[in-house]
């Protein structure tokens, strides 16, 4: 019997070691992934919700998380592939031309 | 010490090692292939948690495509070592520590307030098809508009990722 | 009395004088120009005459005519309404009399001007203002008067106002009006706030049963305030700086505004207010000492100016102390008695230095005058009788009127007769002074060749001359009229004459005792004033006629004395120190540099300055990094889930 609050913290430190990569890397597609390990870690939680409260609907809603990833990283890698043949770089503070 | 709670040790541990080094590596290729290892194991926590369907479209799906799609943009784009500058270890010094803060709080705040209930091996009710049946009833809309979001971002990524068409001016003889 | 007097009529004619000529005689020829001006300033006059005439039967009892409302504030109402007694009638006769006369004169005296049409615009506006004040049936009312004489005095004094000298004039006389109108706002406001109206009738009806303050109280208060508004309006001390100065203005200006109507103002005031001023005696002797003193200053200036015009300028201040005199010992009566004579024997003293003038070309200064009396005798008959009349030597009016005067300050106190007589015999010597330095000996004047005239005063007439030639008809008529005016307007005052057509006015329980003269007192008083009179005319002779190296002599031995007299005892000069130029300091380096500079304009320009930096700061957080974009949203994040999980915690 594992308590709930376990799957939560698990969630929880998949999530941080999400927004650390996404903070702190500089790889673009690195970042992309940190962004899919953030909604991985969300996945857990809502399937551990889902089976404490005995409701279908949270695994349905992972389910859908799940296809909107897939669609942003088609479309994410595909711009990555855009930005990449525009400034042949894939560090991204060199993709500064928007600065201010 | 159920077997349940050494299971879920087991892959729990396996998903933060893969989380941990996707973060302590700097060639890309090393990050998604430990990133595949995360979903693994997180496919693992789903069979435990009883959402067999959830597990088998982790693996099918996310490892299988997305994770796919990741390591063939890498390879196809050469990404290289990311070099150390000072900017990014400025980062790490203050980033890592401010996030393990941020999350032993959170993670506390959890713990405290959430009073050891238990989720039982298996807990989620019935097989896929209620799934399946719930998808088609209550949750039509949004799995309609899913579609039409996946079409969207077919035609967005070969847009966006095809070569730049060279047009050709027309000089005036 | 059946129907209405249409007293209305009297100041709305010189109105609508102003506004044809004001708009339309810009375009107009000169003729058309004055017979407006003298048509409407005529009809104002007959009016006048016709309204008195028909009230006379029945002049015992005041007449208030209603014209229109006004002012409806709760409890406190004034409206445009007018009230007729023996007072207003003396008054508004004397108004439209000598107005009247001055403008015919003016046409003459001002035919070269360019601004002819504007002249008589203003000299009919300020007969409108002038007839508003002495018609009025309350004090707000009179107020609109009192303040509008003083804008037209304004724009006569400053008529010529390309000079700066006169322009500076005008503001002087307005402002220093002002100060004394600051004075009678409060008695205003407080005789609203102690009679609840402004209305002669109501606030008079409730003065009536009070009884005498023995103290300095509201009555006192009120009586005071209402002086010092007359002290501006009046030119007494401290307030008369700006009477000399006004002698920038063309000569009819000062015959009329400074001589006749507007500087009687005052005087008129404080008789109307008799009621408040009977139950208030401190307030009274202040009138009284105000009055006297400055009779006495003013006549000692007048000793030793040389210009024609500032001399009858301090004459005046000092006849109007003998008016604030008569008040103040409470024979109201007397005051208005020298009020009605001074504006006869003043008014034609000032047009008659403006005949002089004009025959001179433009000269005003005394001493380049002399043996006009051969080149110019009409003028000089008019003013000796002028002279004559303002000396008080019998029978001309000024005679009746000053006795009566320094009678009645006996009575009161024999101090104010001392020194009434003093200025008395002043008097008689510096006008006789003006009289021969500008009529005998032998013309000192430019010669008559080639110079053309000298510097004439501006606008004045070009007529090239050589010798001083008598003025035309139309100047000379108005000066005979007011001259058999000044030798016959005391007859009035015989047995106490005056005093008993005005007693409805100025009688009731403070009745002054009509005394036939204390048997001898007054007639060995009589004697002294007119031995007075004639000994400065000795005096004045000897001075300037028989011995007249003798002058020079006298000034040389007085020498610091001298000097201080004839520099107006440096008054000028002391507010100019004491009040004028700290409030320019104050004006300039406090309010100026220090509030609206930097306080002001600098606030708002450190608040749009700390603007543009705060957004300068701002702005860095659109770097184009993307890195800093994420952090921003993981800070923001954090915030969010810090709060809500303390929400959580803390339940």
């Amino acid at each position: 019997m594992v308590p709930l609050s376990y799957y939560l913290l698990l969630s929880g430190i998949l999530f941080a070691c999400g927004v650390t990569g996404f903070l702190i890397k500089r790889n673009i597609i690195t970042i992309f992934m940190s962004i899919e390990l953030m909604l991985n870690g969300v996945n857990l939680s809502f399937v551990a919700f889902a089976a404490h409260w005995h409701q279908l609907a949270g695994q349905v809603f992972v389910f859908f998380v799940m296809v909107v990833a897939a669609a942003e990283s088609a479309v994410g890698l595909a711009i990555i592939i855009a930005v990449y043949r525009a400034r042949e770089t894939l560090n991204v503070d060199q993709v500064n031309l928007l600065k201010l | 010490m159920s077997v349940h709670l050494i299971l879920f040790l087991f892959f729990g541990a396996i998903a933060l090692a893969g989380a941990i080094n996707l973060l302590a590596q700097t060639h890309p290729i090393n990050s998604a292939l430990s990133l595949i290892a995360v979903m693994a194991a997180l496919a693992g926590e789903f069979l435990l948690l009883g959402a067999e369907f959830v597990a088998a479209i982790q693996v099918i799906v996310y490892a299988g495509a997305i994770m796919v799609l990741f390591v063939f943009v890498i390879m196809l784009l050469n990404a290289g070592v990311e070099e150390r500058t000072k900017g990014s270890r400025v980062a790490i010094m203050f980033g890592v520590p401010g996030m393990l803060l941020g999350s032993l709080l959170v993670a506390w705040a959890v713990v405290h307030s959430s009073g050891g209930e238990v989720v039982p091996v298996g807990a989620l009710p019935g097989p896929p098809s209620t799934i399946g049946e719930l998808l088609f009833h209550q949750f039509l809309l949004p799995f309609e508009v899913t579609s039409i979001l996946i079409l969207i971002a077919i035609l967005g990524a070969v847009v966006l990722a095809s070569k730049p068409q060279v047009v050709q001016k027309r000089k005036e003889h | 009395m059946t129907g209405t007097l249409n007293l209305w009529l009297i100041p709305i004619l010189p109105l609508a004088g102003a506004a044809i000529n004001g708009f339309f005689g810009k375009k107009s020829s000169r003729r058309a120009v004055s017979t407006v001006a003298l048509v409407f300033s005529g009809a104002a006059f007959a009016c006048a005459l016709l309204a008195v005439l028909r009230f006379w039967p029945e002049s015992n009892t005041p007449y208030q005519e209603y014209l229109t409302h006004w002012i409806r504030a709760g409890s406190f109402s004034a409206d445009f309404a007018f009230y007729l007694d023996r007072l207003s009638v003396v008054m508004v006769l004397v108004v439209t009399g000598v107005g009247f006369l001055i403008h015919i004169y003016s046409v003459g005296y001002m035919w070269d001007d360019p601004g002819y049409y504007r002249f008589f615009s203003y000299l009919n506006l300020f007969m409108f203002f002038m007839l508003t004040l002495v018609l009025a049936n309350n004090y707000l009312l009179m107020f609109i008067g009192w303040e509008g004489v003083g804008l037209a005095s304004y724009l006569l004094i400053g008529f010529w106002f390309t000079k700066d000298s006169a322009a500076s004039a005008g503001k002087k006389a307005f402002i220093v009006n002002r100060i004394g109108d600051f004075g009678f706002l409060i008695g205003l406001f407080l005789l609203i706030q102690h009679f609840g109206s402004l209305n002669f009738t109501e606030v008079f009806d409730q003065v009536k049963p009070m009884g005498v303050e023995a103290s300095a109280g509201r009555l006192t208060a009120i009586g005071i305030l209402l002086m010092v508004g007359a002290c501006g309006k009046s030119a007494q001390i401290p307030l008369y700086v700006w009477l000399p100065d006004a002698m920038e203005g063309p000569t009819p200006v000062s015959a009329l505004i400074h001589a006749a109507t507007m500087v009687t103002a005052g005087v008129y005031m404080v008789s109307r207010s008799h009621m408040i001023f009977e139950r208030a005696p401190i307030a009274l002797t202040v009138v009284a000492i105000i009055g006297t003193l400055t009779a006495l200053f003013a006549a000692t200036i007048g000793v030793t100016q040389t210009d024609i015009k500032k001399v009858l300028a301090y004459s005046t201040v000092s006849q109007l102390g003998y008016m604030f005199m008569a008040c103040g010992v409470g024979a109201f009566s007397a005051g208005i008695f020298h009020l009605m004579t001074h504006a006869f024997f003043k008014g034609l003293l000032f047009l008659g230095a403006g005949s002089v003038i004009h025959a001179v070309g433009g000269e005003q200064d005394m001493r380049k005058m002399g043996g006009l009396k051969t080149y110019i005798p009409i003028t000089f008959t008019v003013m000796l009788v002028a002279t004559l009349a303002i000396s008080g030597i019998p029978p001309l009016a000024g005679f009746w009127s000053k006795d009566e005067i320094l009678w009645k300050a006996y009575e009161s106190n024999p101090v104010y007769w001392v020194i009434g007589a003093i200025t008395a015999l002043i008097t008689s010597f510096y006008m006789f002074r003006l009289l021969f330095m500008t009529f005998w000996g032998d013309y000192k004047g430019i010669s008559v060749d080639d110079h053309g005239h000298a510097h004439a005063t501006q606008g004045h007439g070009e007529h090239g001359h050589g010798e001083p030639h008598e003025s035309p008809m139309v100047m000379l008529v108005p000066l005979v009229i007011l001259a058999i005016l000044s030798f016959v307007g005391g007859f009035v005052g015989i047995h106490n004459g005056f005093e008993h057509f005005l007693e409805p006015v100025f009688g009731g329980e403070f009745p002054k005792t009509i005394t036939q003269g204390a048997g001898n007192t007054e007639w060995i008083l009589m004697g002294i004033s007119v031995a007075f009179a004639f000994a400065g005319l000795i005096l004045a002779y000897i001075l300037y006629v028989s011995k007249p190296y003798l002058p020079q002599k006298i000034a040389d031995s007085l020498n610091g004395f001298y000097k201080a007299v004839l520099n107006k005892y440096y008054v000028d000069e002391l507010y100019a120190a004491v009040f004028v130029k700290p409030l320019i300091d104050a004006s300039s380096k406090v309010l100026w540099q220090g509030v609206d500079r930097k306080v002001i304009d600098d606030t708002i320009n450190d608040a749009a300055d700390g603007a543009r930096h705060v957004s300068d700061e701002v702005r860095h957080m659109q770097s184009g990094n993307l890195r800093s974009y994420a952090g921003w949203i993981a800070a923001g994040a954090a915030i969010v889930i810090a709060y809500m999980t303390w929400l959580g915690v803390s339940r």
